[in-house]
C-alpha cells in the first residue's frame, strides 16, 4: 500500500478558492445561492466556501447540513446502522439555487441519496454540486458541476480527505495498491 | 462505535455506551418530526408487527408513528381482536405470523420475559414495549432523552421516582438506565408499593416523600393504578394525595431547577396536582414528543443496518 499525500493545507484552500470563484462566475454572483454539506467532511467544505464567497461578494451565505444515512440505498451492506450526524438546514431551499458539497466523489450513491434527501426539504430552483475531488468510477448517471481536482484512480484505491475541523489537519492523501494511480490535470471539468 | 444489538428486550442488557448512542440517534431523529414532510425511507420495505397484547394507547400510537415516518410497513396486532380470543397460543400466533416476513415484532404483553420467550420462534427482531412488571426499555429511554436535554448530563444527578414501585415496569428500567449513566436513583411510595431487596438495585428506597423531595434535580411521578385501591394496597385516593401527591408547595422542597416527569396517562390530584403538571418544572409533554425519536432511533439501529454484522 502506497501513501502520497496530494494536497496539504494550502493545497486544499487553493482548490477551495478556486471552487468558490467558479462559482460566482457561473452564478454570477452569489444571489439566492445556498450550500449544504453532506456530512462528515462535505460540512466543514461548505462553511469554507461559504467564508470565501462571503468575503468576495459581501453577501451572507447560508448553510446548511445533510445527513444521507436515512437515504442510502446499500442498508444490506453496510454492516451495523451508520452513525447518524443529523440534517440541519435553517433555511427554506425552495427556490434557491443550492449547492452540494461533498469531498470526494466516487461511485455517485451519496449524491444520488442527498438528492433524495434535498427534495424532501424543500424544491430548490435547482441543485449543483461542487467537490474536491472527483476520482471516478462512476455508477450512477451523475456529474459533478465544480471540481477541484480530478484524479485517475483505481477503482480498489483510497482517497482521503482530512481535515483541521474533523481530523485534525488538513491534508489530501492517496492510498493506491500499486504505482497506476497519477493525479490527473487540475481543476479539469467532467 | 455501533449497535451491537439485534434486540432490544431491556435496559438491564445495554452498556451505557449503547444508551448514548441510542439517545444520539434520537436527537437528530427529532429532526425529522420537524420537516414539512416528516418521512424517510430509511425502513422502506421492512415490515413491523405491533403486537400488543395489553391496552395501549400512547406507546402503539407512538411506536406506530415512528415507523410511518421511517417508511416502514406496519400490521397492527391486537390482543381483543386477535385469534387469541378463539384460543391460539402466543407461541402459534408467532409461528403464524413467522411466515408473513416480519422484519420486527414490537411487543406490549402483561407477562414478563414474553421477548425471551418468543426469542427462540422468530428471525425477526423483538422490540419490548412493556412486559408486565419486567421492563419498559422505550419509556427509560425516552425519560432519558428528555432528562439529558434539560440537564445535560446524567453525573451526580439526584432522580426521586414516587408511586406504585411494586408493580411499575417504567422503575425497573429507569433504575437501570439512570444507574449506568451515574444517576442517583430514590424511590419512594406507601410500603404497600414498595418490594423488598430494592437497594439490591443500587437505589435508596424511602416512604418518606417529603424528605427524599429535598434537592431533587428530577422528580418522577408514576400512574397509579386505581385497580390496586380494590385490592387494599392503599385506603383512598384522596388519602393518597395527601401523604404522596406532588403539590406546588412540597415541589418547593426540591432544587430549584427541579423538572417533574410523568409516564401519562396522569391522573390529575391523585400523583401530582394540576398545578404541578401543567406548571414551569413539567416536562411531561416534552416527554411524549421524544418517545416517538426515541423509538424510531431504537428501529432505525435494529433494523437499519445488515443482520449478519449487527446480529449478535
Amino acid at each position: 500500500m502506497k501513501r502520497k499525500t496530494l494536497f496539504d493545507a494550502a493545497g486544499i484552500q487553493r482548490s477551495l478558492g478556486r471552487l468558490a470563484l467558479e462559482i460566482t462566475e457561473r452564478l454570477q454572483g452569489c444571489e439566492g445561492v445556498v450550500l449544504i454539506g453532506i456530512h462528515r467532511r462535505g460540512v466543514p467544505l461548505a462553511q469554507r466556501i461559504a467564508r470565501l464567497l462571503e468575503k468576495a461578494e459581501k453577501a451572507r451565505v447560508p448553510v446548511g447540513s445533510l445527513d444521507i444515512n436515512l437515504y442510502r440505498d446499500d442498508f444490506s451492506t453496510v454492516g451495523a446502522a451508520p452513525v447518524l450526524r443529523g440534517t440541519q438546514v435553517d433555511f427554506d431551499i425552495s427556490g434557491k439555487t443550492v449547492v452540494l458539497v461533498d469531498d470526494v466523489l466516487f461511485t455517485g450513491r451519496t449524491v444520488r441519496a442527498a438528492l433524495d434527501a434535498l427534495v424532501d426539504l424543500g424544491r430548490p430552483a435547482r441543485v449543483q454540486l461542487a467537490v474536491l475531488v472527483d476520482r471516478g468510477h462512476r455508477e450512477l448517471p451523475i456529474q459533478a458541476d465544480y471540481v477541484g481536482l480530478s484524479l485517475n484512480t483505481r477503482r480498489e484505491d483510497h482517497v482521503e480527505l482530512l481535515l483541521k475541523e474533523t481530523d485534525g489537519e488538513d491534508a489530501l492523501i492517496l492510498e493506491s495498491a500499486a504505482s497506476a494511480a497519477r493525479a490527473g490535470s487540475e481543476g479539469k471539468r467532467p | 462505535m455501533s449497535f451491537a444489538h439485534k434486540h432490544l428486550m431491556g435496559i438491564e442488557e445495554l452498556s451505557a455506551e449503547d444508551i448514548a448512542l441510542i439517545l444520539d440517534t434520537a436527537e437528530k431523529m427529532s429532526e425529522v418530526s420537524r420537516r414539512p414532510l416528516k418521512k424517510v425511507p430509511a425502513l422502506r420495505g421492512k415490515l413491523v408487527v405491533n403486537l400488543f397484547f395489553e391496552n395501549s394507547t400512547r406507546t402503539r400510537s407512538s411506536f406506530e408513528i415512528a415507523e410511518k415516518r421511517l417508511s416502514a410497513d406496519t400490521l397492527n396486532f391486537s390482543a381483543s381482536t386477535s385469534s387469541l380470543q378463539k384460543g391460539e397460543t402466543l407461541v402459534d400466533t408467532v409461528l403464524n405470523l413467522e411466515r408473513m416476513q416480519p422484519d420486527c415484532y414490537v411487543i406490549r404483553h402483561a407477562s414478563p420475559g414474553t421477548c425471551q420467550l418468543i426469542h427462540p420462534f422468530t428471525k425477526a427482531a423483538l422490540v419490548n414495549a412493556g412486559d408486565g412488571t419486567h421492563e419498559h426499555p422505550t419509556q427509560a429511554l425516552l425519560d432519558a432523552m428528555t432528562i439529558r436535554q434539560k440537564k445535560g448530563d446524567f453525573k451526580g444527578l439526584e432522580v426521586l421516582i414516587c408511586g406504585d414501585i411494586s408493580h411499575s415496569r417504567v422503575v425497573r428500567s429507569n433504575i437501570f438506565l439512570l444507574s449506568k449513566m451515574g444517576a442517583k436513583v430514590t424511590v419512594c411510595g406507601p410500603a404497600t408499593f414498595m418490594p423488598p431487596h430494592l437497594e439490591s438495585l443500587g437505589v435508596t428506597a424511602t416512604t418518606d416523600f417529603e424528605r427524599a423531595l429535598r434537592g431533587k434535580d428530577v422528580v418522577m411521578m408514576l400512574r397509579i393504578q386505581m385497580e390496586r385501591q380494590t385490592k387494599g394496597l392503599f385506603p383512598s385516593l384522596l388519602e393518597y394525595y395527601k401523604t404522596f401527591g406532588l403539590t406546588e408547595e412540597r415541589l418547593r422542597l426540591a432544587d430549584k431547577q427541579v423538572i417533574v416527569m410523568h409516564p401519562g396517562p396522569i391522573n390529575r390530584g391523585v400523583e401530582m396536582a394540576s398545578e404541578v403538571a401543567d406548571g414551569p418544572y413539567s416536562v411531561i409533554l416534552d416527554q411524549v414528543e421524544n418517545g416517538v425519536a426515541v423509538r424510531m432511533a431504537v428501529l432505525y439501529l435494529l433494523l437499519g443496518g445488515s443482520e449478519d454484522e449487527a446480529a449478535r
